[in-house]
This record gives structure tokens, C-alpha cells and sequence, in this order.
């Protein structure tokens, strides 16, 4: 029996992005939100609600860069240089994050200067992600086995919506997270930010759901031509169950309900723009079997991930596990 | 528009970032074992001057390992910026190698890195204890995938080119454990321990010449003595070996190292001098006759090839590896000389007591890093003009860049890094320099890092009834 490796590992690079966007943009979302939060007590904990993880949360963007480079080079070789800037600004961002964890608890008198890092890397390395998903999305123009556009292609309004969306979605995931984390001024905090945050996702929902068919007419035909429209219908619907959802949850109070119900607004979207895309990697023109590897190259890392990314996923868990629960400020980290 | 020089900036930036880079993992392979020896001996012994050790060096492998995780994803997206056509090429073959990496070392290590920090009250010792070694057991990994790429690239085998182009695979076997890869992965391995050795015993030094008797200060010195005494030996050896190795299969980055321009029987062994590239000679040699044919050969009369043997479009760039592989030597000879000071002492029974030997250990904290730092550069730089050895040129396997796009990357590059390492240079030097003690906080209050600040912070100070140690008096 022979099987469809690229779409296989299509499928498993997806999973990773999709892990990647959920895990990190929770901890993004903190950061974004740190100057808001009411002091020094209650910027720590928010700190220490992700500190255990985050660099776990990373690392799945990292499987999504060397699983693309080992399984699709083509659409690697070709998507990076497309978005070379944003690129650059989001990996100085996350540097910048990154090393706040640490360095902010190493000083007393340049503490500020971390949060200030800590804030900035985060806007900066979720706006970056926002604009490529945009660029990617209306489409890179392609010249033989290479990038053939030019340094600014990627910069268009539709990509500036996208970026602003993908901050407001990062706020949501951040603040219905500290909800579920933290208890008292902070949690009544987070709760408000969740609501602002929430409207502020559907409605750039909204917004890119209705100008993303008017990028390509692919794009139209997959979301409104008959009868592909019966099956994709199901899909906005969804949203809006999973927007009220998530209201009735912070009306209600509700600790766990808002967390997983912003997911649940940032799963469909995925599947939204897997619905956009598919079959290509790089759209409009380089499909996943064009971009792949040869076969053996695909089957080799796949026998090694099929038996690790489930034992990645049992640990990964079993991490969230001993980290469960409030953060206890009088006690940090024992 | 100006390609050279686009392909010349974008080298310069893969070599800031992987320098930069490559010392941090460096400092974390050899720490992530030491950390689990000490705890390992801890659970042990029973001593607690093994935890407290342990937690000293915690807090330093904590401010490291983020340095390491953040320089890294820059290095995993840079392949595919700026070298887009090499990334195409040898996707294939190297992308499913580092593939393995990600999957069976980053996520390790990321998975209970939290656990080893923060986890010791939330799951007890003996867990613990097996998330330390898992993190060290996942820097191990680490080596082993990323040292099976570079030295493919150094190496090609296993390999056959389809008709686009790209190398593909052909025996998974060979491209793993290429001609190269045990030579160097040793060699790396070992390198990493001495790193980590070095500034364990520099700071150790430290201490003990300020206070004799600081039992922290005691552990670290001999322990990285003895390091200095079994390993550095061991490296010569297993640098000679890998020296061999090259000369095999990479003959001419030999003859850069050595500064042999001419092909000659009975070749000298040039200890110095001024090798001059475009005239093709080493200028003021300083030689010992016939010990280059001896040491390469095994013969004094043995044939040794010169560079001239090969275009001068393939020659690498000779000065800096002739100079980066000398200071590489005399790091390493360096550490034989302090490790063969301190078995003396100590077979005296007196290792503590001379302080010429820890302000020398103290001089030698950073050779590890310098010698890791010029061992790169001679491999690196070495193997120029080709990014896969012999088959793929560098110029060839760039992005179609733009000068101005890669500098300006570069010039921001260089600037946050600057400010970000430069603060944790800073930070990582003051926590070595602060005293190690076994503190008020009792065996088992593992409070690594964030205890430490929360307990700087006066509102909680208030909170917790004025006492910066919650956990007192618990039993270990």
C-alpha cells in the first residue's frame, strides 16, 4: 500500500502551526497586555502563569520551520525570502521576549527596561506572524524554483488587517488564559479585556472572512460557488456558536469557558484558511505535492515523528499538569 | 544589483548569529550534565553541598538556555531568508536530520526544563531528578543531529541528485554517519564539557581566593579540576584524530591550517608566521623541519599537499584559519598545562592552597569559549568556497538578495544582539561573582529563579510576614 506522505505530513506540519498558534499565543498575548496589568505584583504572576511553558509553546514554531525545510524545501525556500522583513522583525521580537523571562528577574533597577522588551518583542513578533499569514494568503508570486516578487510585496492593507487581527486574537487567548490562571483584581481585569478583545476578534473575523474570496477568484469559488458554499457554511456558523459561547462564558463567570472557546474562534479560522488554501502550499500556484520532498525523505522523518510527537504531546501535558491550577503569588514557584 | 556583495553580507550575518549562537548551547550541553551529576551526587552522598552547588549553577543554565532557545529559532528560519537555494537543494537530506533534532531534543529539553526549574515541590526528587537528566539527555541529542548536518555538509555521502537539482537520499545510513560526523561529534562534545568545565573552575578560583574555605567554591574548583586533568588530554587526542579525518576528505582545508602552499616531501611544521594569500606564502615562518610530514604523514618524508594543488577560486581563506586553528591549539594546550598544575597540588594535598593556580584558572574561564569559538571558524571557513563540500558553491546557494534588505537585517541583528547578549553577559557574570552559599532556605526549598525575585519584592515580603524564606526548617 502506498501512502500519500505529502499530504500526510501537510497534515502534520499543520497540526504543528496550529499547536504553535494556540500554546504561543496565549504567552503573546501576556506580553502584549503586561502594561495594563496593575503593578508589579500582578505583572509576576502573569509572568509566572507562563514561565514553565512558553519556551515549550516555541518550539512548536520551530518544528513548523524545520518541518517545512525537511519535508516541502520548495515552499520553504520559496515563502521565506517572500516574507523576509517580517520575518526578520518577528525573530527580533521573540529574541527580545525570550530573554525578558530571565533577565527581568535579574535586576532591580533595569526591571523596566525588560517589561519594555517583554511588551515590545511580543507586539512586534505577533503584528510580524498577523502580516505574513496575510501575505501568504493573498498569494506570493513565483518564478521558477524561487521567490519572483518584490521586497515589499508583503505589505498591503489586507496584511495590515490580518496583523491587527492576529494582536486583538493573541489579547483574547491572553486574557481568557489569565482568567482561568488568576484569581481576585487581576482575573476581573482580565475578564473585562476579554470582552473588548472578543467583540474585536469576530468583528476582524468578519472583516477578513469577507475580503479574503475578493483576493482570488479561488478563493471565491471555494467559499461561494454552488454547491462548494453547503459545504463550507457550516464553518461561519460555527463562529458565531463559538462567539456566544464565549460571551455567555464571561458573562457567566465561567474560569475554563472563555479560555476554550477563543480556541475553539482560532480553530475554525484555521480550518477556514486550510479551506482557502488547499490544495496549494504556497498560493496560488505551488500545490503541497509540487513542494514535497521525494517520498523517502518524508517516510524516513516519519516513522520517527509518528512514534514522538505523541510521547511530545503526553509530556507536553503532563507539564501543564504539574503547573495546573491558580498561581499562588505569596508562594512563586516552588 | 550588487550580488557579491548581497552574498558577502549575507555571510557575515549567518556568521554573527551561529558565533553568537553556537556558544550558548556550548556552555548548555556540558552545564545540563554537570547539573545532573551534582544532583545525581546529591541524592547520593546526602551532602547538601551538592544541592546547593546544584542550585547555583540552575539559576546560570536558566539565563543560558533562553539565550540558546531565542539565538536558535533565528538560526532555523535564516536557512530559508537568506540561503533559499541551498534550502531547496538540501531540504531533503538535511531537512528530515533536523527535523529528528526538533523532535527529539528541543521538545525534550523545552518539556522539562520547566519541571527542572520550577518543579522540585510540585513532583518530588526522584522525578526531578529524571527531568534533569532528560534535559541533559535532550542537549545530547541536540549535538548528535545538528554535528550529523554540519559534518554532512563537510562530508556529502549517502546521496544521489534528481532532476531538479536537489540532493535526495540514498542511504539514510551513510548520510547520518558520514565520514566525518563521529570525528567531529566528539570532538564538539568534548569541546562543550571543557567549555562548561573552565568556567565552573574560573568561578570556583574566584571565590576561593577571596574565602579558602567556601565549600561551594571547593566543589566547583576540584570538580572542574579534574575535568582539566582527564578531558583536555582526551580532546588533543580526539582533535588529532578528526585533524586525520580531514586530511582525508578535506584535504586543502588541512593545507590552510597548516599554511602549506607548496606540495612538498618533508614538509615543515610552521609553528608562526604571516601566511600572505596572494602571494602564496607563509612570510617569517618560524618551522620545525620535517615534523609537518611527521604529524600528518607519520612519515618525515611522507608527501604533504599544498594548496597549490587546487584553483585559487577554491582556496579558503587562509590567514584566518592558519590563525583561529593556532589559537584553538594553544587554548587547548592552555588546559593540559592547568590540569597538569592541579593533579600536582592535589597529589600533594594541596590544591587549594596555591594562588597562582586559581588566578590562572580564573585567566582561563573564557578559553573553552574562545577555543570553541576559533575551532569554528577553522572548520567553517575552512571548507569555503563550497557550502556542501566540493559540490555546492556558497555564491551558488544564496536567496536572490538584495544588498540593502540583508544589511539592513544584519545592522538590526547586530544591534539587538549586542543589547541582549551584552545584558546577559552582564547578569550572567554577576551571578557567578555572587558568593555561593548554602543559604537560609533550607535543603529542599528549591526555589530557583523566581523565588529568588519574589522574595526582593516588598509587598510580598509583607505578604509573607517578613520572612524572605517561606519554606525554613522543611526537611529534605
Amino acid at each position: 500500500m502506498s501512502l500519500d506522505y505529502p499530504l500526510i505530513w501537510a497534515g502534520l506540519i499543520g497540526f504543528a502551526v496550529l499547536a504553535y498558534l494556540l500554546l504561543d499565543g496565549f504567552d503573546l498575548g501576556i506580553g502584549i497586555l503586561f502594561p495594563w496589568l496593575g503593578g508589579e505584583a500582578e505583572q509576576d504572576i502573569a509572568m509566572n502563569s507562563v514561565a514553565p511553558v512558553w519556551d515549550g509553546n516555541e518550539t512548536w514554531l520551530v518544528l513548523g520551520g524545520g518541518g517545512l525545510f525537511a519535508v516541502f524545501p520548495l515552499a520553504y525556500a520559496i515563502i521565506l525570502p517572500a516574507l523576509y522583513a517580517p520575518m526578520m522583525a518577528m525573530l527580533l521580537g521573540l529574541i527580545l521576549r525570550g530573554v525578558a523571562f530571565e533577565y527581568r528577574w535579574r535586576t532591580v533597577r533595569g526591571k523596566f527596561l525588560w517589561n519594555f522588551s517583554f511588551t515590545a518583542g511580543s507586539l512586534i513578533a505577533t503584528l510580524a506572524q498577523g502580516i505574513m499569514l496575510g501575505a501568504l494568503i493573498q498569494g506570493i508570486e513565483v518564478d521558477g524554483r524561487a521567490y519572483g516578487g518584490g521586497w515589499w510585496d508583503w505589505l498591503t492593507p489586507f496584511s495590515l488587517v490580518t496583523g491587527l487581527a492576529m494582536v486583538v486574537g493573541y489579547m483574547l487567548l491572553g486574557s481568557t488564559w489569565l482568567i482561568l490562571k488568576t484569581e481576585g483584581a487581576l482575573q476581573e481585569f482580565s475578564r473585562r479585556v476579554a470582552w473588548y478583545a472578543g467583540w474585536g476578534t469576530l468583528a476582524l473575523i468578519g472583516i477578513f472572512s469577507l475580503w479574503t474570496p475578493l483576493l482570488l477568484p479561488e478563493y471565491m469559488e471555494r467559499w461561494f460557488g454552488w454547491p462548494a458554499i453547503l459545504y463550507v457554511a457550516p464553518v461561519p456558523v460555527l463562529v458565531l456558536a463559538a462567539g456566544i459561547a464565549l460571551f455567555l462564558g464571561l458573562r457567566r463567570k465561567a474560569e475554563a469557558q472563555p479560555f476554550i472557546f477563543a480556541n475553539v474562534l482560532f480553530i475554525l479560522c484555521y480550518i477556514g484558511i486550510i479551506i482557502s488554501f488547499y490544495p496549494h502550499i504556497v498560493p496560488p500556484t505551488v500545490t503541497i505535492w509540487q513542494a514535497a520532498g521525494p517520498d523517502s525523505s518524508l517516510k524516513f522523518l516519519l516513522v520517527g515523528a509518528s512514534v514522538l510527537i505523541p510521547i511530545i504531546v503526553v509530556y507536553t501535558a503532563h507539564a501543564y499538569w504539574v503547573f495546573r491550577g491558580k498561581i499562588d503569588p505569596s508562594a512563586g514557584y516552588h | 544589483m550588487d550580488w557579491a556583495n548581497a552574498i558577502d553580507l549575507a555571510r557575515f550575518q549567518f556568521a554573527f548569529t551561529i558565533a553568537f549562537h553556537i556558544l550558548f548551547p556550548a556552555v548548555s550541553i556540558g552545564l545540563a550534565s554537570y547539573l545532573a551529576v551534582l544532583e545525581g551526587m546529591w541524592l547520593l552522598t546526602g551532602r547538601t553541598v551538592y544541592l546547593d552547588t546544584f542550585k547555583f549553577w540552575l539559576k546560570i543554565f536558566a539565563v543560558v538556555f533562553g539565550m540558546g532557545v531565542v539565538s536558535g529559532v533565528v538560526m532555523s528560519y535564516q536557512f530559508g531568508t537568506n540561503w533559499s537555494v541551498f534550502s531547496d537543494k538540501t531540504g531533503p537530506i538535511l531537512g528530515p536530520l533536523m527535523g529528528y533534532e526538533v523532535l527529539s531534543a528541543f521538545f525534550l529539553e523545552a518539556g522539562f526544563l520547566g519541571v527542572m526549574l520550577f518543579g522540585m515541590q510540585k513532583v518530588g526528587k526522584r522525578l526531578h531528578f529524571l527531568a534533569t537528566l532528560l534535559v541533559a539527555l535532550g542537549t545530547a541529542f541536540s549535538a548528535f543531529w545538528i554535528l550529523s548536518v554540519n559534518s554532512w555538509m563537510q562530508t556529502p555521502a549517502g546521496y544521489a541528485v534528481n532532476e531538479v537539482g536537489q540532493f535526495v537520499p540514498d542511504d539514510w545510513w551513510a548520510i547520518v554517519f558520514n565520514p566525518s560526523f563521529p570525528y567531529r561529534l566528539v570532538h564538539m562534545v568534548l569541546a562543550a564539557y571543557l567549555t562548561t568545565a573552565f568556567i565552573v573552575g574560573a568561578t570556583g578560583a574566584w571565590h576561593l581566593l577571596r574565602d579558602n574555605k567556601n565549600p561551594l567554591a571547593r566543589v566547583m574548583f576540584s570538580m572542574a579540576m579534574w575535568m582539566a586533568v582527564v578531558v583536555a588530554p582526551l580532546q588533543i587526542v580526539a582533535g588529532d584524530m578528526h585533524g586525520l579525518n580531514t586530511l582525508e576528505h578535506q584535504p586543502a582545508k588541512i593545507a590552510a591550517m597548516e599554511g602549506h602552499f607548496e606540495t612538498r616531501r618533508g614538509a615543515p611544521l610552521i609553528l608562526f608566521g604571516l601566511p600572505d594569500q596572494e602571494a602564496a606564502v607563509v612570510r617569517y615562518a618560524v618551522e620545525i623541519p620535517k615534523m609537518g610530514s611527521l604529524i600528518l604523514t607519520h612519515e618525515l618524508d611522507g608527501e604533504v599537499k599544498g594548496l597549490e594543488e587546487w584553483p585559487r577560486e577554491d582556496w579558503p581563506n587562509v590567514p584566518l584559519v592558519f590563525w583561529s586553528f593556532r589559537i584553538m591549539l594553544a587554548m587547548g594546550f592552555g588546559m593540559v598545562a592547568l590540569g597538569l598544575a592541579s593533579l600536582l597540588l592535589r597529589i600533594r594535598g594541596r590544591l587549594y592552597d596555591s594562588p597562582w593556580v586559581k588566578r590562572a584558572a580564573v585567566l582561563m574561564g573564557p578559553a573553552g569559549l574562545i577555543a570553541v569559538l576559533c575551532g569554528w571558524i577553522v572548520t567553517e571557513v575552512g571548507r569555503q568556497p563550497y557550502t556542501v563540500y566540493g559540490l555546492l558553491r556558497t555564491a551558488d546557494s544564496a536567496s536572490p538578495l538584495d544588498a540593502p534588505a540583508v544589511g539592513a537585517s544584519l545592522a538590526a541583528f547586530m544591534v539587538v544582539y549586542m543589547l541582549v547578549f551584552g545584558a546577559g553577559t552582564f547578569y550572567l557574570l554577576r551571578m557567578m561573582g555572587k558568593t555561593p552559599s548554602s543559604g537560609d532556605q533550607g535543603p529542599d526549598a528549591l526555589l530557583p529563579t523566581r523565588a529568588a525575585a519574589m522574595s526582593m519584592n516588598p509587598e510580598l515580603l509583607r505578604a509573607r510576614g517578613g520572612s524572605g524564606s517561606g519554606n525554613t526548617g522543611a526537611s529534605s
